[in-house]
């Protein structure tokens, strides 16, 4: 019997198994950020146990409230900042630097293929699009991750999607994992790894497969993983070029993080994507998703471009593109947040932002803020969101506050309307 | 060890998730006592008052999928400084799940159709739950009957529930 991607990294990384299902394996990469990481330091250092396993293999990064808005965001900056130089963390990004982690840590080359990753972050499971075993998890693992380099998990059992067909103009990753998250429901992968394969796959930037791997959590998933391929080596291309002769030989190194024909799983889905709409949620949970068209006539209040899901260069330039010479509607209030300084940085240069300002958005700088409803972009009380992010839960961008998942094309094309909407980029 | 024994709150819904368990604005403390008086604000369920309701109970039994969504450990913490530190349910989201013994606490999934016996015949009733840790056993006692239900617990599970959580275990083996 051959083995799944997530298989072979768990026997690659295995320190041992204390208990029967209980595979501890050791890490390549312990991520942290200020929201979740300051309490396991305090917990280490009032323990005695201030170390760390490998300043080399922790990456870290304030970005859930940056800059911070308050004198108690200042201190678990602080407590994040202080650990770092204490332990020469040299991979640290503070404001200035700073980007969404999920964006920032791969646009770093920090994630490479049959990796394990962890971090105190749910939205993890976006580092799978390297074909990459990176799971989201609480303050302790991270802190016993941070202290000795493991973390201890189940047996990966595996569902695979096999996605055949071409996305139409004006559907995008975004559109297709809103409609995967449907059909599992949220917790229909609760335990499990979900691969993503096939030729819809294989035509997507790594850009689009972070989208995809990003929102595998929403279905209960451990992580979300694509097969890493000639677009992984050109994504991570400028970090190892130094460790290839070519770009094949990288290729050939990095396909032995693909699962074996005769992989075992635990079911297989097979989707011809032809047809598949522009897709929306409604309701509170990230399975509650319809047809754009469906949900058309919506009204809402304010419209969100960004976050770990859709804050990447790719989605800006498809936004951009449809609010080219067009106001938003008078409505309607609209936020922008490229997820890095780099990618803002190619916005300011390819003349998207200055699209964005014409339009009447406001541009913040890349923070989580908004899509946890902890800064730059809160709703009141009965307010409706079109947001490019990844959780619609009761409350979740402010008290009371609905949101609606979509992608940036639908986004854009709301915030023209007032109202959910299809962009002209979709004909259907 | 904890104490895993004390009155029950029911919360009859699936996919109890945790911004509802905890919201995010409370992610700004450093403390774990901070999070008291926020737990479940933020709960999606008829009738239900979270101040009043989580007063003094010691138990959770819910449906499916508890803890979904973010990986926040506040959420165990809120229901650790509020006393309760056994959650019952059908299923648990995995991080939520690690989470809770990870801290020393008990998450223990049990079959849908003893989930509904629960509900059925205990909610509304003055409800107590002890964990016999010892035999696996769910003591549930209400002001009409008393009974024990088996539960499965892994050994890496219980023994983070016995050594108090996860990184003492790790500190020792690793």
């Amino acid at each position: 019997m051959g083995k799944t991607i997530a298989e072979k990294i768990f026997d690659a990384h295995r320190v041992n198994m204390p208990f029967p299902d209980t595979h501890v394996l050791k890490l390549d990469r312990v991520f942290c950020h200020e929201i979740t990481t300051p309490i396991a330091i305090t917990d280490l250092i009032a323990r005695g146990m201030d170390r760390v396993f490998d300043p080399t293999k922790i990456k870290a990064v304030i970005d859930h409230v940056t800059p911070a808005k308050d004198s108690k965001t200042a201190e678990q900056g602080k407590i994040l900042r202080d650990w770092a130089k204490r332990h020469g963390i040299k991979d640290f990004f503070d404001i200035g630097r700073n980007g969404v982690c999920h964006a920032i840590f791969p646009e770093k080359g920090f994630v490479r293929p049959g990796y394990t990753v962890i971090m105190g972050d749910s939205h993890t499971c976006t580092h799978g699009a390297f074909g990459a075993f990176a799971a989201g998890v609480g303050t302790t693992d991270l802190e016993v991750g941070i202290l000795k380099g493991v973390c201890a998990f189940h047996f990966p059992k595996t569902i695979k999607f096999v996605l055949k067909g071409t996305l139409k103009p004006g559907v995008y990753a975004k559109d297709l994992i809103l409609f995967l998250i449907k059909e599992l429901t949220v917790n229909g992968a609760t335990n499990m790894v979900i691969e993503f394969t096939g030729p819809v796959i294989d035509a997507m930037s790594m850009e689009s497969r972070m989208t995809l791997c990003n929102m595998a959590i929403e279905a209960g998933g451990t992580c979300g993983i694509c097969y890493p391929d000639m677009t992984t080596v050109e994504y991570l291309w400028e970090f190892i070029k130094d460790e290839f002769k070519t770009k094949e030989d990288a290729l050939k190194e990095y396909t032995k993080w693909v699962s074996d024909e005769d992989a075992s799983y635990e079911k297989v889905y097979e989707y011809d994507v032809t047809t598949l709409e522009p897709m929306v949620t409604f309701g509170y949970k990230p399975d509650q998703v319809k047809t754009v068209k469906e949900m058309s006539e919506t009204k809402i209040d304010q419209v969100y471009i960004g976050s770990c899901t859709n804050g990447r260069i790719e989605d800006l330039r498809i936004a951009a593109s449809i609010l080219k010479d067009r106001k938003i509607n008078d409505d309607v209030r609209a936020i922008v947040s490229p997820a890095t300084p780099a990618i803002f940085s190619i916005a300011l240069k390819e003349g998207l932002i200055e699209i964005f300002q014409n339009a009447g958005f406001c541009v913040t700088n890349p923070t989580c803020g908004a899509c946890l409803g902890m800064s730059n972009g809160v709703l009141a009380d009965g307010e409706v969101c079109a947001s490019t992010t990844n959780r619609n839960f009761n409350g979740r961008m402010g008290k009371g506050g609905t949101v609606h998942l979509m992608s940036p094309a639908t986004a854009a094309a709301s915030a023209l309307e007032g109202k959910i909407t299809n962009s002209q980029l979709y004909k259907a | 060890m904890k104490q895993f024994s004390g009155k029950v709150l029911f919360l009859d819904r699936c996919d109890i998730n945790t911004d509802e368990i905890i919201p995010a604005k409370y992610l700004t403390e450093i403390t774990k006592e901070a999070l008291k008086p926020y737990l479940l604000e933020d709960l999606s369920l008829t009738g239900f008052k979270n101040k009043e309701d989580v007063k003094d109970k010691a138990v959770i039994v819910t449906r499916a999928n508890f803890g979904c969504g973010s990986s926040r450990e506040h959420a165990p913490w809120a229901l650790e400084v509020n006393g309760i530190n056994v959650v019952i349910a059908e299923n648990f989201a995995r991080i939520f799940r690690q989470n809770m013994y990870n801290c020393g606490m008990f998450a223990i999934e049990l079959p849908k159709d003893k989930i509904e016996y629960l509900f059925e015949n205990y909610a509304g009733k003055d409800t107590s739950i002890t964990i016999d840790i010892d035999n696996d056993k769910i003591v549930v006692t209400s002001s009409e009957q008393s009974e024990e239900i088996d539960f499965k617990v892994g050994g890496f599970d219980k023994t983070l529930v016995k050594e108090e959580g996860w990184v003492g275990y790790a500190d020792k083996n690793y």
